[in-house]
């Protein structure tokens, strides 16, 4: 078991391999993304029943609930790739964590502005200064710290390093997030999933929402790997299996392979 | 199907602004993430092409 993970761990770094299976992975998370969020959508925009106390406007909830959560988790794992990167000093670690910075901010931004909109006809105002609104703009901030390093210094050893740090540092902000609805007096409503415990939705509101929760995540794995392997084939360019990869009609490629 | 017809489910009772607008911003993002790569790829495939073509000459 350990020496597989080893050996695993030890294939993630290669990026030509990196490369090679994440092509081919990724065909099927778009299929399936895609699968999840056509039924989620079309369930929860058309088919699952109103809120009773907030009418329509809740069905916001299924682009609201997992652009935040997947932005959450997104700066969790820029955190680990970051620490991974720094500690046993992986190169392609510090690559995942880079392009996951874009990603996260466009998710980040994707749960403010719905959580605004939503906001409106829910609270009466698009906008207030509580503790969960605004913990989630400082976690875009945190996103746009990281991207402005990978901007402003040229030297990519240092830009790794301090990405890394600002991201491990940021994720103290992650848990304020989770529990700023609990320790501070909010307007945003607590938690509509737990792990713990059972949904409080009525079950054709909450499946259509795991669908696009998953959805989501396999969305943002295509994401995370296209970007990733734009950063390889820019960096392996003078090596000799990218120009072989070139060379072998890429052609046909070029397009399709997200 | 919760609404009666198209122009009930297009209104959402009175809220169809909110969510559609919602929807809208998530498919513009969502179209952003899927695109942005692969012009990226493309820009850099090219890129290496150029060098290719520069050395062998």
């Amino acid at each position: 078991m350990w020496t597989r993970l080893k050996r695993l761990y030890h294939k993630m770094g290669s990026p030509k391999w990196f490369y090679e299976i994440t092509t081919r992975w990724s065909k099927w998370f778009m299929a399936v993304g895609s699968i999840l969020m056509l039924t989620g959508v079309v369930w929860g925009l058309a088919f699952a029943p109103a809120d009773y106390l907030q009418g329509n406007s809740f069905r916001i909830i299924y682009i609201h609930v997992p652009a935040s959560l997947l932005s959450q988790s997104a700066y969790i794992m820029m955190a680990v790739a970051g620490l991974v990167g720094l500690v046993w000093n992986m190169k392609m670690s510090f690559v995942v964590g880079k392009v996951i910075a874009p990603i996260g901010a466009s998710l980040a931004i994707l749960s403010l502005l719905t959580g605004a909109i939503w906001g409106k006809p829910t609270w009466g105002t698009w906008w207030v200064w509580d503790a969960r609104l605004t913990s989630m703009l400082i976690l875009l901030f945190l996103y746009f710290g990281v991207i402005a390093i990978y901007n402003a210094i040229e030297n990519d050893e240092m830009a790794n390093k301090a990405a890394a740090v600002l991201s491990i540092v940021g994720s103290i902000n992650i848990p304020v997030i989770k529990y700023s609805v609990e320790w501070w007096n909010t307007l945003h409503q607590s938690a509509t999933i737990t792990l713990t415990k059972k949904p409080t939705m009525a079950p054709e509101m909450f499946i259509p929402l795991m669908l696009t929760i998953l959805g989501f995540y396999c969305w943002f794995a295509v994401w995370v790997f296209a970007r990733t392997r734009n950063e390889i084939l820019f960096k392996e360019r003078k090596t000799n299996w990218v120009k072989k990869l070139l060379q072998n009609g890429h052609k046909k490629t070029t397009g399709a392979q997200l | 199907m919760f609404f009666d017809d198209f122009s009930s489910f297009l209104a959402m009772g009175g809220h169809g602004l909110y969510v559609w607008l919602s929807y809208s911003l998530a498919a513009v993002i969502v179209a952003i993430n899927f695109i942005s790569p692969v012009l990226t790829r493309k820009k850099i495939i090219k890129d290496i092409e150029r060098q290719l073509r520069r050395e062998q000459k």
